[in-house]
């Protein structure tokens, strides 16, 4: 064992640090794959793992020594990725999985989806996080039928959808077409145009082979006619949106309530647009209340200023009801929708199918509420993209659908903001996630919401729930929106975030629980307004003065 | 740029991937404390748990760690790995759980006897899922990587086990944006690893930007061993040499923290975490090699975890 002295050690040392720093810098991608069982997707990323050494021996030796070989080449690279015992059988991967490696400049996070047909909600789902799609286009199957695959329409439709903010194709098996260049440009006319119909806004076309290792990490030596960048290159310089979010409006949902002792009390949560400073003025929802940033507090230190997608701890100048579910926006900012029924972009992920009038959980941020189905307007045909007429939808299917939600939501349209956008949607009785949506707008309220003139009230009628299931027809029959709020989704300490929101919306809370603690009702009286009643007498009387009040103003 | 430097620099717009995966673990650690009832950590006390523990104790500050940690203990942990939980949950003022399968150690358990998956079964899985039963928990932390093994790979961050504590990989949620399904029926739980994303490299880096503590073993030093099918088997107590293993000592340090018997060292020269980050770089060895749990047969990773096993 050699023995290093002091000055050796001390600029090895530094020689660390100074790949410490670097690696410190290293910014991280995440990108996703779309290519079908043909494609060669899985020889893609292997290829992309070999070639930039991220390969650990031992998985080398193991391929090696495989006993399947499906690729033509020496080693067959795709066995690196199939994940499963079930699927590396069935040579097929049916499921999403998550690859790591890194260069010196990027880490990069890939999620590799399967391309078969009945699979679109598994894209979905490695799209909903990434940066960049890579969709694979097969230079040979494009030369024998004359135009890109149904497959290749229906991936860079989905990664259009999900919006993904940048588009690459990798124009695979180079090497079976001659690396012909009029082969590759006629891929990328045809695939450039598509992207332009789809509103795709930032595109890039590579020809590759994936089995040889052009174009992918290594400069092809043979495809001299392309000046562009290899797929690693690309990978490595393509912009990140980070600041994209941060330049947006302050959206800060709460995601639950720090009070060690009883000095602090913050809020903790992940700031999903926009940027927040101490001393900005902030605006809570439903509440409407209006207070001043402290601090932004953190295991490191106080912070002067957050961004998406720190986590962070806020504390507010003002004692404000405050939970979570709940919003922090800037006050002088653009304020997101509220609103109880929206239009979305559903992927349908399901065997039991979607079917109007129903009910699911919906999760939107930190919040869940119960959507119901208003209507489905089309579902999309994704090989051609048309819109057609359908009544419900099957796993797979992708539909323009409106729901009407039993609490408000504060959103902004996916295509402004992922995060803002976004829910899932739950099975209230298999609780299995069914669906995915892309909100794009408020929809108009149903007519009983739109139509009534007065306020909202909040009702407790203590134990009687037949009572307040009388009560809540007698408002609807007279145009006035009234709901129970006594849902097991609504604990306690919830409902009077509940009753706010609902009387943003104009829609009286009816609730018949047993027992309410002191600082319940005196938290519901104040989000009612002072429109808190206990007895069907009472709130019938307040509502007959207000619609008479109506008519003769 | 000194590690405070380094912990300062955190937090500007410009990110980077420590930065990203931190802000990831902190959003899923919370989301998980909000919608379940009762989480628990599993701590295993390895370098993984250490760096969990630390974005714990991030995600709720100025409050303290919500939850309690639980270290299953088979009996065959290194002693330094057990002062090393005591004294670091002492420290940070965590609650310990501890559960061991007193039946089966009593009952003799080892993987001399059983094999190393029945002794896993038993000390391990078991074990793990009557404390989990035991606890009444409906959610556990898991310190779990994606880019540990290939059956890893397609793991969710929140991972559905059904009343029986099995994980059935064909019959797992969609998992989309940062939007966790947290719904459960009685009798079922979620395994929630937030560390899905991080590799063992950034494990490394973020033990070294935040001056995390972890077991020296961790570290090479000169310690007593023999080598045992291939791989490096410290001496320990109770263990049964074989006739022609004669123990000699060599500079080794753990890769990976298991149980004695069945985690192998590996020759190394870094004793400080610059250099087993240097090492690391150098390094084209899956660090599950040294296990002998994954080498049974071809898949057994996704075997053990179909039964239980994390």
């Amino acid at each position: 064992m050699s023995v290093m002295t002091s000055t050796e050690a001390s600029s090895r040392e530094q020689g660390f640090r100074a790949f410490l720093d670097a690696h410190l810098e290293q910014e991280m991608l995440r990108f996703t794959t779309a290519g079908s069982v043909d494609d060669g997707k899985s020889t893609l990323i292997g290829r992309l793992l070999h070639d930039t050494k991220s390969v650990y021996e031992d998985q080398l030796a193991s391929i090696r020594a495989s006993r399947v070989n499906r690729s033509g080449g020496l080693v067959d690279l795709s066995l690196l990725t199939d994940g499963l015992k079930a699927e590396r059988e069935q040579g097929i991967t049916i499921d999403v999985a998550y690859r790591y490696f890194s260069t010196a400049k990027r880490k990069f996070i890939i999620a590799d989806t399967p391309g078969h047909e009945q699979y679109t909600r598994n894209m979905a789902t490695g799209a909903s996080t990434a940066d960049v799609a890579i969709v694979l286009i097969d230079a040979r199957a494009f030369q024998r039928a004359g135009e890109l695959l149904p497959q290749s329409r229906r991936h860079t439709y989905i990664a259009s959808l999900l919006r993904i903010p940048h588009v690459v194709a990798a124009v695979n098996k180079m090497d079976l077409v001659g690396y012909s260049a009029e082969v590759f440009d006629a891929i990328c006319a045809e695939f450039t145009a598509l992207a332009g119909r789809l509103g795709l806004k930032s595109v890039e076309v590579i020809p590759v082979s994936a089995l040889v290792g052009d174009n992918v990490v290594e400069r092809s030596a043979v495809m001299n006619w392309y000046q562009g960048p290899t797929l690693l290159e690309y990978l490595e310089t393509v912009p990140l949106t980070i600041s994209e979010a941060a330049a947006g409006p302050l959206r800060f949902p709460v995601q639950l309530v720090v009070r060690p002792d009883g000095e602090f009390r913050g809020f903790a949560g992940r700031v999903e647009r926009g940027e927040v400073r101490p001393g900005m003025r902030v605006k809570a929802l439903p509440s409407g209340r209006v207070t001043t940033v402290k601090r932004i507090v953190t295991y490191d230190g106080e912070l002067a200023a957050a961004s998406f997608p720190l986590g962070v701890t806020l504390e507010l100048e003002d004692e404000i009801d405050l939970s979570r579910g709940e919003m922090l926006v800037g006050e002088t900012q653009i304020a997101p929708q509220v609103s109880a029924a929206f239009r979305a972009m559903v992927v349908w992920m399901h065997e039991q199918p979607l079917i109007a009038g129903r009910t699911y959980l919906a999760k939107h941020t930190t919040r869940t509420v119960r959507a119901t189905v208003r209507r489905i307007r089309y579902r999309v045909d994704i090989q051609s993209a048309e819109h057609r007429e359908s009544s419900q939808l099957e796993m797979n299917d992708i539909a323009e659908v409106e729901f009407d939600t039993n609490l408000p939501l504060f959103f902004d349209a996916y295509a402004e903001n992922r995060e803002m956008g976004a829910l899932i949607l739950i099975d209230a009785v298999t609780n299995a996630t069914v669906g995915a949506a892309m909100i794009l707008s408020a929809a108009a309220a149903l007519e009983e919401h739109s139509t009534q003139t007065h306020d909202a009230a909040f009702v407790w009628l203590r134990g009687l729930s037949g009572d307040a299931a009388v009560l809540r027809e007698s408002l609807r029959d007279r145009g006035s929106a009234a709901v129970l709020v006594d849902d097991p989704l609504i604990p306690e300490n919830s409902l009077a975030g509940a009753v706010r929101a609902l009387q943003l919306a104009n829609v009286t809370s009816i609730s018949a629980r047993v027992e309410l603690r002191e600082e319940t009702i005196a938290a519901v009286r104040e989000a009612a307004g002072g429109a808190c009643f206990e007895s069907m007498d009472e709130a019938t009387a307040w509502f007959e003065g207000r619609s008479s009040r109506e008519e003769t103003r | 740029m000194s590690p405070s430097e380094s912990v300062a620099k955190l937090h500007q717009k410009r990110l980077n991937h420590l930065q990203a995966l931190e802000a990831e673990s902190l959003y899923i650690l919370r989301e998980a404390v909000a919608e379940f009832a009762r989480p628990v950590m599993l701590y295993s006390i390895g370098k993984d748990s250490s760096v969990m523990l630390r974005l714990a104790q991030k995600a709720f500050y100025p409050g303290k760690i919500p939850f309690p940690l639980l270290h299953i203990d088979t009996s065959y942990k290194f002693p330094e790995m057990i002062s090393f939980r005591d004294n670091y949950a002492r420290e940070i003022g965590a609650d310990l759980l501890v559960h061991r399968n007193e039946a089966a150690i009593a009952d003799g358990a080892s993987p001399w006897k059983l094999g190393t998956q029945n002794c896993c079964g038993a000390l391990k899985t078991r074990s793990l899922l009557d404390a989990l039963e035991a606890g009444g928990f409906d959610a556990a932390f898991g310190g779990a990587r994606r880019d540990e093994e290939k059956s890893r790979a397609k793991e969710r961050v929140y991972s559905f086990r059904d009343a029986s504590g099995q994980w059935d990989p064909k019959n797992q949620r969609p998992e989309l944006w940062s939007l966790y399904n947290s719904r459960l029926r009685k009798g079922e739980s979620i395994r929630v690893f937030p560390l899905s994303n991080w590799t063992e490299l950034d494990i490394w880096l973020y033990l070294y930007a935040e001056q995390i503590p972890i077991v020296p073993l961790y570290y090479a030093a000169e310690r007593l061993a023999v080598i045992r099918g291939g791989a490096i088997t410290l001496v320990h107590e109770g263990m049964r040499l074989l006739p022609e293993e004669k123990p000699e000592l060599m500079k080794v340090r753990m890769r990976s923290l298991g149980c004695v018997p069945c985690t192998g060292a590996i020759r190394s020269e870094a004793e400080t975490l610059p250099e087993i980050i240097e090492e690391l770089i150098g390094f084209r060895r899956s660090e599950r090699e040294g296990r002998a749990i994954d080498h049974d047969e071809e898949g057994s990773m996704e075997l053990k975890k179909r039964e239980g096993y994390f």
